[in-house]
């Protein structure tokens, strides 16, 4: 599958950079309108904004500088993105002092930039400690999120690779979760642990674990319920499954994704800490990307935790799951997704 | 969560002093903060804007009521035009027809599913014979999913063979209807992106074929600026009679409902308060409003325990605390409530300025305490309970004796007393927190 390879070797591939920082196979939704202007433009008129006007102004095509009612447009776009009215007002500030020559967007999205964490060049692989021990992937967040699709779509995207994957159906309260994950496990092909529905949860990862061993298994990715980060009894479940995973494979060394809905306002960082605090974060995969939200809350979560967003999802496809692209990220606040 | 914007709030308005008319400076510092606080509750920006212009006419000049402070004055505007927003449109929820019909819509991960068979269950409540209709083709299990809720609830599920077109999904379920003898038939659809056009045609194909008596939109109490584009995408679809907002036992302030009231005139006709299929609430404004503005969902806390707990009490309560003169008689109302209450303690944690409180009293009725204490107290004459510091030695001894218990009984209880009424005096000294106590009935 060619899906998930980027860069010089599939330069046109889902998922390429394009010079101008757009990402290949990114949604193409229409340029967002600058704040006050009219209804939704067309891509056409959007592209005949960018000559003139709110695009323009922040480039600072009009000469002399940008003047405050450009810098407060930059903040309005930040907050239209849920960035947050108070980081937004943090990073127009320093843009402010920047002096870019590039205008007000590009000094924006550099400070934007730099609240992100520094992350390697190469593509996520799964962590391995001990060769002869499976990899494990744990996938949490609130409910609704689009955890168990992002696990299907992860295990296809390994498998692809070669990995021997097994996914395990710790999501016992949801009705017909574990139906759903065997859906897409019969798509793809891999093995699936499950119980009946109420088992507890960590007994379905004991299993699954149990299993991987036995089978060899390269990955193992471990679907849990949804919950609300504000109920401690579910945090404490959580905890409890973490705690497991450590005991039945102790020094494997887990990730915990924590998937978040990009349409999530300020509410997605009260989120990350919480389940930072029942088990550390390793990464976040940002879903339904492919809506007409930003995600701007990921600047305010990966600057508060220093866990760096590895993928977004952009459908509801198994190839729908993007390596997170910074430059693409940040543009796109802009609207200059998809070749504006 | 709840405190950040109370402390924030305090503060800007504990710059407020003086009484007579509100001036425009005292507005303008606490319009900054009340922006603040909405833009955090996830409220659109632009709404913000209107909501803050608005209310700044409203404010400046304004007559200051007697009891109220400037600042208090201004947050008693802001949460009144909150409450007017939030009241838009009609919240009946109407069932017209035979079979009624009623149509979930809205993003994916929303919840339609859930408030599906929650407002089937709902409805059987009232006497009615739901049918939940599955009509979600696309997302692997969704009909499974469906049917077991069904199941658990006892509530006939129409499903339908693959490929099915959505709309025949719903005829077909409405004859089932009314073969079965069914009165309401609920559509449960599936999740879709607004701009994904072939699905908005689905839904559009839905309406127009059905043509439900109400089609409510599901939209995640977490969600952030985009509610509005979203709201308006889908009233351009469908004719939407209102909103069901989910998820609102988490933390998000939800302020995603004022903005999309404000720009579509659309109600919030229901509250989705948890994952199991009782968790369905009609909505108040005035609630959801100070939950947006950050004071805690005051009033919904008092309902939940309203068999045990004396509403009229918990606002003297408060009211006690805004003047600063919580006594041991006060003390021993509450514990004598945490009595009756049982495990509320989390319940009282919830509300602003309460936690403290909470946590004593309910430390002494687990520990059995509470027997002990009641004797001590009304052992007491009234003035010695008014007033704790008139107990000298001689008084103490005859109280020990009166109710049965000892010295050493009666120092710890005014020891533990002492420390609450200091807790209550920091809790009263944070302005903004004790007053929109307050206010907040």
């Amino acid at each position: 599958m060619a899906w998930f390879r980027r860069g010089s070797a599939d330069p046109a591939g889902p998922g390429a950079v394009r010079r101008d920082g757009t990402v290949e196979g990114w949604p193409t939704a229409p340029p967002r309108q600058g704040p006050g202007e009219g209804p939704e433009p067309s891509l056409e008129a959007g592209v005949e904004r960018s000559r003139s006007g709110f695009v323009a102004r922040l480039h600072g095509l009009f000469g002399g500088g940008v003047d405050d009612a450009t810098w407060e447009a930059v903040e309005e776009t930040l907050i239209a993105g849920d960035v947050g009215a108070t980081l937004a007002l943090a990073v127009v500030e320093r843009a402010r002092r920047r002096q870019e020559p590039g205008g007000a967007e590009a000094a924006v999205q550099a400070e934007l930039a730099a609240l992100l964490v520094p992350r390697p060049a190469h593509e996520w692989t799964p962590r391995r400690p001990d060769p002869t021990r499976p990899a494990v992937v744990l996938v949490v967040g609130v409910n609704g999120t689009g955890k168990t699709t992002t696990i299907a779509k992860l295990a296809a995207r390994e498998q692809a690779r070669g990995q021997r994957v097994l996914l395990a159906a710790a999501d016992t309260f949801r009705a017909a979760a574990s139906e759903q994950l065997e859906a897409w496990a019969a798509r793809i092909d891999v093995p699936l642990v499950s119980h009946q529905a109420g088992a507890d949860p960590a007994a379905v990862v004991f299993d699954a674990l149990d299993a991987a061993v036995a089978r060899g298994t390269d990955l193992v990715i471990v679907d849990t319920a949804g919950r609300l980060h504000t109920k401690h009894n579910l945090m404490d479940e959580l905890a409890k499954v973490r705690r497991t995973i450590d005991k039945r494979l102790p020094g494997a060394d887990p990730e915990v994704f924590f998937v978040l809905d990009a349409t999530t306002g300020q509410n997605g960082l009260a989120q990350a800490r919480a389940f930072q605090d029942a088990s550390p974060l390793t990464g976040i995969v940002l879903s339904k990307l492919d809506s007409t939200a930003k995600g701007g809350i990921v600047f305010a979560i990966e600057q508060d935790l220093g866990v760096p967003v590895l993928f977004v999802g952009v459908g509801e496809r198994l190839g729908d799951l993007l390596p997170f692209e910074p430059r693409a990220f940040v543009a796109a606040l802009f609207g200059s997704r998809g070749g504006a | 969560m709840f405190d950040a914007l109370s402390d924030r709030l305090r503060d800007a308005l504990a710059k407020l002093t003086g009484h007579g008319r509100v001036s425009e400076a005292d507005v303008d510092a606490a319009m900054r903060e009340v922006r603040l606080a909405l833009l955090e509750a996830d409220v659109n920006f632009r709404v913000v804007k209107d909501f803050v212009a608005r209310v700044r006419e409203r404010a400046v000049g304004a007559e200051v009521l007697d009891n109220l402070n400037a600042g208090q004055q201004v947050i008693k505007i802001v949460n009144e035009e909150l409450t007017a927003m939030l009241s838009v449109g009609d919240r009946t929820f109407r069932l017209i027809g035979q079979p009624a019909v009623v149509a979930l819509v809205g993003l994916q991960g929303s919840g339609k599913t859930t408030s599906a068979a929650k407002l089937a269950r709902h409805l059987v409540k009232q006497g009615r014979r739901p049918l939940l209709v599955a009509a979600d083709p696309y997302r692997p299990a969704a009909v499974d999913q469906l049917m077991a809720l069904g199941r658990s609830l006892d509530i006939p599920v129409h499903g339908a063979p693959q490929g099915t077109p959505v709309p025949t999904i719903a005829v077909d379920g409405i004859a089932q209807a009314r073969r079965t003898g069914r009165d309401v038939v609920i559509i449960d659809t599936a999740g879709r992106l607004t701009i994904d056009e072939a699905l908005m045609a689905e839904i559009r194909a839905l309406a127009s074929t059905v043509k439900p008596c109400e089609t409510l939109l599901v939209v995640d109490a977490m969600v952030g600026q985009e509610a509005v584009t979203v709201a308006e995408a889908f009233r351009d679809a469908v004719p939407l009679t209102g909103l069901i907002m989910t998820k609102i036992d988490g933390d998000a302030r939800g302020g995603a409902a004022l903005s999309i009231s404000a720009v579509t005139g659309l109600p919030v006709k229901f509250l989705g308060t948890g994952e199991k299929t009782d968790a369905l609430e009609p909505f108040h404004p005035d609630r959801l409003a100070g939950r947006i503005l950050g004071m805690g969902d005051v009033l919904t806390l008092i309902e939940r325990a309203q068999e045990t707990f004396d509403e009229r009490q918990a606002t003297q309560l408060a009211e006690k605390l805004r003047r600063n003169s919580f006594t041991l008689e006060d003390f021993l109302d509450q514990m004598q409530q945490m009595k009756k209450m049982g495990p509320i303690g989390q319940l009282l944690d919830l509300m602003p300025g309460m936690g403290g409180l909470a946590k004593e009293a309910q430390g002494a009725v687990d520990r059995g305490e509470l027997k002990r204490v009641e004797a001590i107290i009304r052992s007491m004459t009234p003035a010695e309970r008014r007033d704790p510091t008139i107990l000298n030695g001689s008084r103490r001894r005859r109280i020990a004796h009166g109710s049965g218990t000892t010295t050493p009984d009666v120092n710890r209880l005014l020891k533990q007393f002492g420390e609450m009424q200091r807790l209550m005096k920091q809790l009263g000294r944070g302005g903004g927190r004790r007053n929109l106590l307050g206010l907040g009935r």
